[in-house]
């Protein structure tokens, strides 16, 4: 009886929607993980420091650049489809590039 | 003595020192800490001192970085039940810093913005080289060896960032 209730309270166009993503991108040892392969415009990247050292995950067109305390987890949402590069402020040999594509939708 | 020692020669000493004797993991302990300490000092001198905004963040990395490999450094030995033991390579290297503030500490502006930023490229330059061929090959813990990885990995870092400012400072 819940089940059909459940159902029926759910519009049609919310099921054939994509809804957001997050992804997490760790960094540990001083290195960023890997990049997620399916991004898309709307997803949000929730950054991990598993360091000891303060980082940061700065694109090197400055649309982001988020400070990352350590044990910190901290989001990025994309609006925009494109290619970005980033690397941590503080260790140049932190490099990354995260591929955003137009919305599923 | 030592007031000629320079940093490479200090480090030189331990790896001559390794055909006679090899540091033990006490006295490589007391070694990377010194090495760490260092640079925090030389970073607080730079705080006082520079107007230099990329300088002053430098500086900033320098002491924070340094700090936690040292706070991981003191947490392991004392897990490890080691005591870090003073030993002629550390002192050349306490000597060596304690010049180099002196020398530094005379110095104002874009002057010392160079030669702050010089040395910081050359310290880690030696510093990587030690922790490469000396350290971490004579480390028998396992766990201190990896902590020293991660200050090599660091090390690494911080001279490729060190490189990088050096070229606007100029």
């Amino acid at each position: 009886m819940l089940a059909g209730a459940a159902i029926a309270a759910v519009p049609v166009c919310a099921l054939a929607a994509k809804a957001p993503a997050i992804y997490t991108v760790t960094i540990a040892s001083m290195k960023f993980g890997p990049a997620p392969a399916k991004l898309h415009v709307g997803d949000t990247i929730e950054w991990v420091n598993d360091d000891i050292f303060v980082h940061s995950a700065t694109a090197t067109d400055k649309s982001f650049d988020v400070e990352l305390k350590p044990k910190v987890h901290m989001w990025t949402t994309f609006h925009k489809a494109g290619t970005y590069p980033f690397a941590c402020r503080y260790h140049p040999g932190m490099t990354g590039t995260l591929v955003v594509a137009k919305s599923e939708r | 003595m030592f007031k000629a020692i320079g940093i490479a020669a200090a480090f030189s000493l331990a790896a001559g020192a390794a055909y006679a004797q090899a540091p033990n993991d006490a006295q490589i302990a007391h070694i990377a800490y010194t090495a760490g300490a260092v640079d925090v000092a030389a970073g607080k001198q730079a705080l006082t001192i520079s107007h230099n905004k990329e300088v002053l963040a430098f500086a900033q990395e320098m002491v924070r970085d340094h700090t936690a490999v040292n706070d991981q450094a003191l947490a392991l030995v004392k897990k490890l039940g080691v005591t870090p033991q003073d030993n002629p390579t550390s002192q050349g290297l306490a000597k060596g810093g304690a010049d180099k503030l002196k020398t530094l500490g005379a110095l104002k502006g874009a002057a010392f913005d160079k030669a702050y930023v010089a040395n910081e490229v050359a310290y880690h330059k030696t510093v990587n080289g030690a922790l490469a061929t000396v350290l971490i090959p004579n480390a028998k813990n396992a766990e201190l060896k990896s902590l020293l990885e991660t200050g090599l990995k660091l090390f690494k870092e911080h001279q490729m960032h060190a490189e990088h400012l050096a070229m606007s400072v100029k």
